[in-house]
């Protein structure tokens, strides 16, 4: 008997939904003073003494309310890095991203916590961990810290040349 | 201290890139109807089922009710456990809760994936904080990426560290019919396969997979009479830390470390490189396998790489790990943990056919997720005292 030959479907779905993430006052505050003053604010736990960037209420290790806000530095050193080679979809808009990208971890001064954003270089063999960094602003500013920061940049590479 | 329960049947699909000649809830019937059959059982004398996807993978919530013909779910308690990567080690352990509560005599877990439906970076992306931290948070391949560049840069380790991890793993995975890649690769492969994020490449990395896993847990008078080899559970511990990623010190697995310390404390295990006869760890790449070593207690921090280099952990070492290829063979994410602790329990049972460890007691099987959660299970031949 012959064997029947199956079609298998599949049905795409391209799929858009809205969300409006809350920011709460503290979220809200860090990213008006970016927006503003182009200053980047931690805030310190009074019990453990830890600075936090991004600032919020509640210190998770102490379970203690935090407002003792902390104006850090717009430079800061590389904790870790990747330079992403390989495409995929980003999910807050649907586009793919534009690769490659370097996503860099940097310990602003004064923060004992890092900040995840983009290193204008995409060179892996000029980056390492420990060089320190710079943030470097937009003109126009719209309160979204992957707008109002353009980039971080390498900002002492003759210590490493 | 629940009641004593024993892992009695495990079942799990030949797990491929994509699966497109099954639908979900067929997937899922899959590795279902082949733990009832090894455990000579039937639907009905399963008292609650617990499963667990990643809602964004499919686009569909409610797994419970959408998964019901597949799971054999009808008219019995269901309870969804979604916890990301850890989805399967969470099915495992609220299985396992379930069992030594003492209310259910079986207790059916169900972990299952259909990742080629989406894109997989992308949703796993929306685990990060959309406003703060997403948009460089390039899935899982990223971060891990990073995490071992700060490791690198504090003990000296190299990219060949986890090339060699990546090797054990692929080889292992050719002995495991139901892996999704099981072919033999080359330190050289691994060098030369495509970057995907410096410093993992396309060898190091996890696919992801379509599959699906199911686990049969039974109290300790049912599961001597379902088998004479059940695989004990001996203890299972959860470990969370923070919300930001940016929050966690990344050159040590803070989670991994107090789970396994916690649970080798409970196990009464104070020296896991010699008491362990085998492990089964959510290694999403060779990177972790490197350094998540350090944070399970096999060796002293920095250490790992020469614990890699001298085959400690190969299929003849001292403690062979992940004989069934891990997670870089075979990665249906929500049946991923629930998958190693199943190949730890067939380790127990002696049913690992070509890629059983002579004479396994004890057995250790993780499971990996998010800002950075652990799940451990110990296993043992012998019932726990
Ligand atoms: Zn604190």
């Amino acid at each position: 008997m012959k064997e029947e030959k199956k079609e298998l479907l599949e049905v795409h779905y391209g799929k858009e939904q809205l969300y409006n993430w809350h920011c709460g006052p503290y979220w809200s505050k860090f990213l008006a003073e970016i927006r503003d003053n182009e200053k980047i604010y931690g805030i310190k736990c009074p019990k453990c003494g830890r600075v936090y960037m991004p600032p919020r209420s509640v210190c998770g290790r102490c379970f203690t309310e935090m407002n003792e806000w902390v104006e850090l530095g717009n430079e800061g050193v590389i904790d870790g890095f990747t330079v992403v080679k390989f495409p995929y979809i980003n999910p807050s808009t649907g586009e793919m991203k534009n690769i490659p990208f370097t996503s860099v971890w940097i310990r602003l001064d004064g923060a004992d916590t890092c900040l995840i954003h983009y290193l204008d270089e995409k060179d892996e063999e000029k980056i390492e961990v420990g060089m320190r960094v710079k943030a470097v602003f937009r003109e126009d500013k719209k309160g979204d810290l992957y707008y109002d920061i353009k980039h971080f940049k390498i900002a002492d590479r003759f210590k490493y040349d | 201290m629940g009641n004593r329960v024993g892992i009695v049947g495990v079942g799990q699909t030949h797990h491929r890139s994509k699966r497109s000649d099954v639908n979900g809830q067929e997937i899922i019937n899959e590795a279902v109807s082949r733990a009832l059959a090894g455990a000579e059982l039937t639907i009905e004398e399963i008292d609650a089922v617990v499963i667990g996807n990643m809602d964004h993978f499919e686009g569909i919530n409610y797994v419970d009710m959408w998964s019901v013909d597949g799971s054999g779910g009808y008219m019995k308690p269901i309870m969804k456990v979604t916890t990301g990567g850890t989805t399967g080690s969470t099915v495992a352990a609220a299985g396992y809760y379930q069992a030594a509560s003492g209310l259910f005599d079986t207790v059916l877990a169900i972990g299952w994936e259909k990742n080629s439906e989406s894109d997989t970076s992308a949703a796993i992306a929306t685990c990060a904080n959309p406003i703060l931290e997403r948009e460089t948070f390039a899935g899982a391949i990223g971060p891990l990426a990073a995490e071992y560049s700060m490791y690198m840069k504090k003990y000296g380790a190299t990219e060949d560290d986890a090339h060699l991890a990546a090797v054990r793993d692929h080889n292992n995975g050719a002995n495991n019919p139901y892996a999704h890649l099981r072919k033999r690769v080359t330190l050289d492969d691994v060098r030369n396969s495509p970057m995907l994020a410096y410093p993992i490449r396309l060898l190091d990395m996890c696919p992801r997979s379509d599959g699906a896993c199911a686990v049969i847990y039974a109290s300790e008078n049912k599961a001597r009479k379902i088998t004479d080899t059940p695989a004990w559970v001996v203890t299972t511990t959860t470990r969370h830390d923070y919300t930001h990623f940016g929050d966690a010190d990344w050159t040590i697995m803070q989670t991994l470390e107090e789970a396994s310390k916690a649970a080798y404390k409970k196990a009464g295990i104070k020296d896991p490189l010699h008491e362990f006869d085998v492990m089964e760890l959510y290694l999403p790449a060779s990177s972790c396998a490197v350094k998540w070593m350090e944070s399970l207690g096999v060796c002293e921090r920095g250490e790992a790489p020469e614990l890699i280099r001298e085959g400690v952990t190969d299929m003849d070492g001292e403690l062979p790990v992940n004989p069934s290829g891990g997670v870089i063979c075979t990665n249906p994410i929500g049946a991923t943990a629930l998958i190693r602790v199943a190949e730890a329990a067939l380790q127990i049972m002696g049913k690992a056919d070509k890629r059983q460890v002579p004479d396994v007691e004890k057995a250790l099987a993780t499971g990996f997720g998010g800002c950075s959660w652990s799940d451990v299970m110990v296993l043992s031949s012998s019932k726990p005292r």
